[in-house]
């Protein structure tokens, strides 16, 4: 593993417009290649640390404390699929759009190369044919989508921001093995943001539990899953029922 | 890895003939569309349809009641009455869809600007639009009218300025909501510029809504015309304009009264025609 991060955070802290502090003193770093799991609650801040590295922020809040460093681009994956395309825009267009506008190929290469993702992120091959709108796709087709554009920008860092939480149990799976192994070939840093404790357990080897906008809890998967000292993330652990036996199973690593 | 799982295939193609069965199923489009269309072909084919010429006077067979000869009469100055209403939607319309398109394109543009840059953007235009909402339109049309002397040119001027305020107003709500939608943001973050964004991505996402007002507009605009041609400071005479034609009855209103009563009737119809056509549009857009 490489040892300079690709992204560094120090003591990042929100703020509302009503002086409401969101996010407070938040710091982690992110090595090449490795993935992080943000965990915690609805509200905790974890979203909004993700939009602040993105520079995404939405109106009204502001960033008024500490330093965000990347030395890679990042792109973000959204937590509603559907929402996340243009609903009049055909989704092969639109991933190619992307790689146009982001690796200055010819339409016709980016089209190309935007076949070349969706057949990686295993969307059905009739899509070479006839180009579909978002609303003729299924949820999770539309996820691999976004996930399609997001790989198309060549990310260094890949923000998902609990990008399986709207799909159903079975396609929650296929996505976060389809992002796991492409997080192999591809070998891009990831931040994956969820409220759920197993999913974040599979996907990464690093964990940190969020609450009220601070960093309660951080460390490796297991010794976080196996040996929480924070009361909150004890809850959080007694709280998902699924997390044993995946711990006992698959020692939490085994995506990354 | 894992390629091997199943995926559900895509649904088969329902675009091109569920269009036309579509619109079928839209009885107020469907009935606008009939009733515009077969305006627009006797315009178009009224020369081969009528012997007569719509500015040529025959002071011997003047005020005729509707007779086989003449389908709805002649006028004070024995011109034929149908001959002349369907020249003068040709006059009309034309100038309808005509002054019509600056404003489009000028009000959508501005109202993207606005609705997506917001800020500045936002508080210049939405001051402009307030601004001219706070005259009655009437009045702007007819000092506008009255400055650039009598004709199409007044028409023309005024829509341009002030036409567009309700294409504005519209679209940039609607721009300013996309703004807050996750597939804008996303489009931000993935790198793309914002006139790309808004040309390619938020004009088809308003363009539906706005092709709805326009055709409500248009009604707007004709009555407009109309009116203009009845108050003489419209199209001038002799060139056959419905609103000089309801003037001119309206001295044999007694006698004969369909002078005034069938140019009348073709602004109605017409403005029912674009009603139906804009409704039947934002029905079918709805249902998608």
């Amino acid at each position: 593993m490489a040892t300079t991060p690709v992204l560094e955070i120090e003591a990042l802290t929100l703020t509302a417009k009503s002086q409401e502090v969101l996010v407070k003193d938040v710091s982690f770093s992110l090595q090449q290649g490795e993935s992080l799991g943000l965990v915690g609650e609805s509200g905790s801040g974890k979203s909004l640390t993700l939009r602040a590295v993105l520079g995404l922020l939405p109106r009204g809040v502001q960033q008024t404390g500490g330093v965000i460093r990347g030395t890679a681009d990042s792109a973000m994956v959204f937590q509603d699929p559907r929402g996340a395309l243009d609903p009049l825009c055909p989704v092969v267009k639109q991933v190619a759009e992307v790689v146009y506008y982001r690796q200055r190929l010819s339409r016709k290469a980016s089209r190309a190369a935007a076949l070349e993702l969706l057949h990686m992120l295993g969307l059905p091959e009739s899509l070479r044919k006839a180009d579909r709108y978002p609303s003729q796709l299924s949820g999770g087709q539309c996820q691999r989508i976004v996930i399609a554009m997001a790989l198309a920008c060549k990310p260094g860092i890949l923000l998902c921001d609990e990008p399986t939480t709207a799909l159903d149990v079975t396609v929650q799976k296929q996505i976060m093995e389809t992002v796991g192994r492409l997080q192999q070939e591809l070998g891009f840093a990831m931040i994956f943001v969820t409220h759920n404790l197993a999913v974040a357990a599979a996907m990464c080897s690093r964990l940190a539990v969020m609450k009220k906008g601070e960093i309660v809890e951080r460390g490796s998967t297991l010794s976080v899953l196996q040996s929480p000292q924070n009361p909150y993330t004890q809850m959080l652990i007694n709280s998902v029922l699924p997390v044993p036996e995946l711990v006992a199973e698959g020692s939490g690593a085994s995506w990354t | 890895m894992k390629n091997t799982t199943a995926y559900p295939e895509l649904q088969t193609d329902r675009t091109g003939s569920t269009l036309i069965r579509r619109i079928l199923n839209t009885p107020s489009l469907l009935a606008g569309s009939i009733m515009f269309a077969v305006l627009i072909l006797l315009a178009i084919f009224i020369p081969y349809i009528s012997p007569y010429n719509p500015t040529e006077q025959n002071l011997s067979a003047f005020l005729q009641p509707p007779s086989a000869a003449h389908w709805l009469g002649t006028d004070q100055l024995g011109r034929d009455l149908f001959t002349r209403l369907i020249y003068a939607a040709r006059t009309d319309l034309t100038i309808m869809v005509l002054a019509e398109i600056i404003p489009f394109c000028t009000g959508i543009f501005l109202g993207m600007v606005a609705g997506y840059y917001g800020k500045w953007a936002d508080n210049v235009i939405t001051l402009i639009t307030d601004t001219f909402i706070a005259f009655p339109f009437y009045l702007i049309v007819i000092i506008v009218a009255f400055a650039s002397g009598a004709g199409q040119r007044g028409i023309y001027i005024t829509f341009i300025l002030v036409g567009w305020i309700v294409f504005a107003r519209v679209v940039r709500g609607l721009s300013a909501s996309f703004r807050e939608q996750e597939w804008i943001a996303s489009a931000q973050t993935l790198g793309l510029s914002g006139p790309r964004i808004i040309l390619r991505h938020l004009l088809p996402n308003v363009l539906p809504q706005a092709v709805v007002v326009l055709m409500t507009d248009m009604v707007g605009l004709l009555v407009a015309i109309v009116t203009l041609g009845y108050l003489g400071i419209g199209i001038a005479p002799p060139t056959p304009d419905w609103g000089t034609m309801i003037a001119d009855g309206q001295s044999f209103i007694s006698t004969a009264w369909w002078l005034s009563a069938v140019p009348g009737f073709a602004v109605v119809y017409t403005g029912i025609a674009l009603s139906l056509v804009g409704d039947g549009l934002a029905d079918l857009w709805r249902k998608k």
